[in-house]
């Protein structure tokens, strides 16, 4: 399994670093999202300072949805899905590489976004350790559950409308979760931000052991 | 001889259109045959059910030895497919391509450059992404990731689509040698003279189902036509000894 | 059980189920219908209004009852999502069972969401506040609708049963992340919840409340029922339809080729 996971992903890498899809697209897709939220908040400056993780992780959230449907639209462009299915891998493994790899193209964007929050929101960045480590625990839920639910939708007439409408909501607890973290981190509020941590390593263990489990299955399905 | 692919009144959906509408057919291995028939006769569900890509809802199928439906991951390792399109991943090179069936598969890396030598894919070919090239440059690239993967049953859906003289000749050649070896071939095109040229026995399929080119002993109580069909240079198990079903 | 198999047991009882209704389902109705208008005359006349909500009060024998069905049919989803899944009990009846309680469940969600914003509104003149349980309540709408949508995108009966237990099975447990997750995010922000039912509820109250059970609970066992049914019926109409359709193809063979037809095909 873990031999399949690394080809996998290695090959999905690989396929992003010639395309470039999810930097030229998703990024500043995301960008323009911070932008937006400052429209939308009317450059209010202190109302931003205190929504900035909060705005941070619906932009993470959004373009995780389009790394979700990226990494399943490559499979389908030359029916390619195919040729997985019959390709011998496990499919926990082809789930964990998939994982692994919209997760590393999020992790990356996250680096960027923290540095649009910074010069958009003036955010102060204190609380680092908290910080990172709500963000991978977080980038690994968002990533286990768009490829799990990615793949159901794959096959679908309604592909590109199914996706969203199934993952945000099981992703809610993610944004609510990273946030109150973020917030504790950056001290804007005095919860404990470390017990939102052990809620987001559930959510995360979930949904990898859940699609571990059942990806095959959810591959055939459609 | 042994059957590699035995289906009995197999019937496969899509929603609740049949695709396949009670097809029986028997392919001994080793043997070459030719599906004909009309577009949407259901010769490509009829590979798709062999290769345990699409489930029967009715009837029974065994493919190798296999229930192409309990056994979906043991089968599809052994058997290739190459559907209408060519399941490439356009940003990789040819070699990247091949390279990555082949690892999947868990074969040597060393069968990649052979493989893309054998489909006429020169050098310079191989190293650009398979988005940038010909049509029939891509359907050599997927036959290639085929051929790696040294499958004991092809089935090809319109292999010769996009191929120019020169490149078809080369693909008859491949099977007839990949037959040889003892592989099976089942393959479906439009193209006339190809069963002649294979030595294949040919198979028509009209909606949903096979109507002719049956062996004599899939016809449960009804006369045999397999012997009008037969082309020139029929399959040479007409003249061997009974077979095992 | 592969679908043929389906069939032909849907097909042995479809002389038992021509319509979703029989005789119990039609006792079970009245039932309902009758624990309704008790549950309507105590709520709205007898029972007294109370010292602190006044009126507003009488939607205790409406809102807790919907909500806690609600619950109840999206429990049964979950329950029946993993009785299919398990490999020896696995049958189309959970599935059945598994799509009828999320239908309900839905219905009754979007009644929980719709009352419980009156009542808010009523008492404390907000169509909507930020408490757990609301919270809650909404995101649990969302993925039922995901679930649903899910399930009307697959055709083939098999895949969507697997595809859609599994899909029970990791929403459930999302929801057990999200009891916690808005809980604390509730108590963090200290909103008091709005719909704590308080230890005053006696007397009349409390029997109008006891009768509101009933009589949701009648209804919502009565809607379970006939949409269990309405999948039954269903799968038999499809099973129809793929002998008529299975002819059909195979009448096209006679006139395309003029050959023999293949034997004929029984459906198991």
């Amino acid at each position: 399994m873990w031999r399949d996971a690394v080809l996998v992903a290695a090959k999905d890498l690989r396929i992003e670093a010639r395309a470039k899809v999810a930097l030229n697209q998703v990024v500043p897709y995301a960008l323009v999202v911070l932008l937006l939220f400052g429209f939308a908040f009317d450059q209010d400056r202190p109302l931003l300072v205190q929504a900035a993780p909060g705005l941070f992780w619906l932009a993470v959230l959004f373009s995780g949805l389009l790394a979700a449907q990226r990494s399943f639209s490559i499979e389908a462009s030359d029916a390619a899905i195919d040729g997985l299915r019959l390709s011998g891998l496990e499919p926990a493994g082809i789930f964990l590489g998939k994982a692994v790899a919209v997760g590393a193209q999020l992790v990356a964007l996250e680096v960027l976004l923290t540095g649009g929050i910074v010069v958009l929101f003036h955010t102060e960045l204190t609380g680092a350790g908290l910080l990172v480590a709500s963000a991978l625990l977080s980038t690994a839920g968002v990533a286990a559950a768009g490829v799990a639910y990615g793949a159901l939708s794959m096959g679908l007439r309604v592909r590109e409308t199914l996706l969203p409408l199934l993952l945000a909501p099981v992703l809610a607890p993610v944004v609510l979760a990273a946030t109150e973290a973020w917030r504790a981190a950056l001290r804007l509020s005095t919860g404990d931000g470390w017990r939102w941590l052990g809620l987001l390593g559930c959510f995360a263990a979930i949904y990898l052991a859940g699609g571990v489990l059942s990806f095959g299955a959810l591959m055939e399905g459609t | 001889m042994v059957l590699s692919v035995r289906l009995r009144s197999a019937v496969a959906l899509a929603g609740r259109y049949p695709l396949l509408a009670g097809a029986d057919l028997d392919v001994r291995t080793g043997e070459i045959v030719v599906l004909r028939g009309a577009n949407g006769a259901g010769k490509t569900s009829a590979l798709r059910v062999m290769a345990g890509l699409l489930p029967l809802a009715a009837g029974q199928a065994s493919v190798l030895g296999l229930d192409p439906m309990a056994d979906a991951r043991a089968l599809r390792r052994r058997v290739g497919l190459l559907g209408h399109r060519n399941g490439l991943y356009d940003d990789l090179s040819a070699e990247e391509n091949v390279y990555f069936a082949v690892r999947a598969a868990r074969l040597p890396k060393q069968a990649v450059p052979s493989a893309l030598e054998r489909l006429g894919l020169r050098e310079g070919l191989r190293t650009l992404p398979t988005g940038r090239l010909s049509a029939g440059q891509r359907r050599r690239v997927a036959l290639a990731v085929l051929l790696a993967r040294r499958p004991e049953l092809w089935l090809l859906d319109e292999p010769y689509a996009g191929l120019d003289a020169e490149h078809r000749e080369l693909l008859d050649k491949l099977l007839r040698e990949v037959t040889e070896a003892g592989a099976t071939v089942v393959l479906a095109t439009h193209e006339d003279r190809t069963a002649e040229v294979l030595a294949g026995r040919v198979v028509i399929m009209a909606a949903g189902s096979v109507v002719d080119g049956l062996l004599p002993d899939e016809a449960t109580g009804l006369p045999s036509r397999a012997a009008d069909v037969a082309q020139p240079g029929a399959c040479r198990a007409s003249l061997e000894a009974p077979f095992v079903a | 059980m592969k679908y043929t198999e389906v069939t032909s047991s849907t097909r042995a009882s479809s002389s038992a189920l021509a319509s979703s209704y029989t005789r119990a389902t039609r006792v079970l109705g009245w039932a309902a219908l009758a624990a309704l208008a008790l549950n309507t005359w105590w709520g709205l006349w007898l029972s007294p209004p109370d010292v602190v909500q006044g009126q507003f009060v009488r939607m205790l024998y409406v809102h807790p009852a919907v909500a806690t069905m609600c619950y109840a049919g999206f429990g049964i989803c979950a329950l029946g999502s993993a009785a299919w899944l398990w490999p020896r009990l696995r049958s189309p009846r959970w599935d059945r069972l598994a799509v009828a309680g999320a239908e309900v469940g839905a219905v009754f969600c979007a009644a929980t969401l719709f009352t419980g914003s009156i009542w808010g509104r009523a008492s404390w003149g907000v169509w909507w506040t930020w408490d757990a349980r609301l919270t809650l309540t909404a995101v649990l709408f969302a993925l039922s609708l995901g679930y649903l949508a899910l399930r009307r995108a697959v055709d083939n009966p098999e895949s969507r049963a697997m595809v859609s237990s599994i899909v029970a099975m990791l929403m459930a447990l999302t929801v057990v992340v999200d009891h916690y997750a808005t809980s604390w995010w509730v108590t963090l922000h200290q909103n008091t919840t709005l719909f704590k039912v308080g230890p005053t509820v006696h007397g009349w109250q409390l029997a109008t409340m006891l009768v509101s059970f009933v009589a949701f609970g009648l209804v919502f066992a009565w809607m379970v029922v006939h949409r269990y049914r309405l999948e039954v019926l269903e799968e038999q109409y499809e099973a129809v339809g793929l002998q008529s359709a299975l002819e059909a193809r195979r009448s096209e063979v006679q006139g395309l080729t003029g050959a023999r037809s293949p034997a004929e095909v029984p459906v198991r």
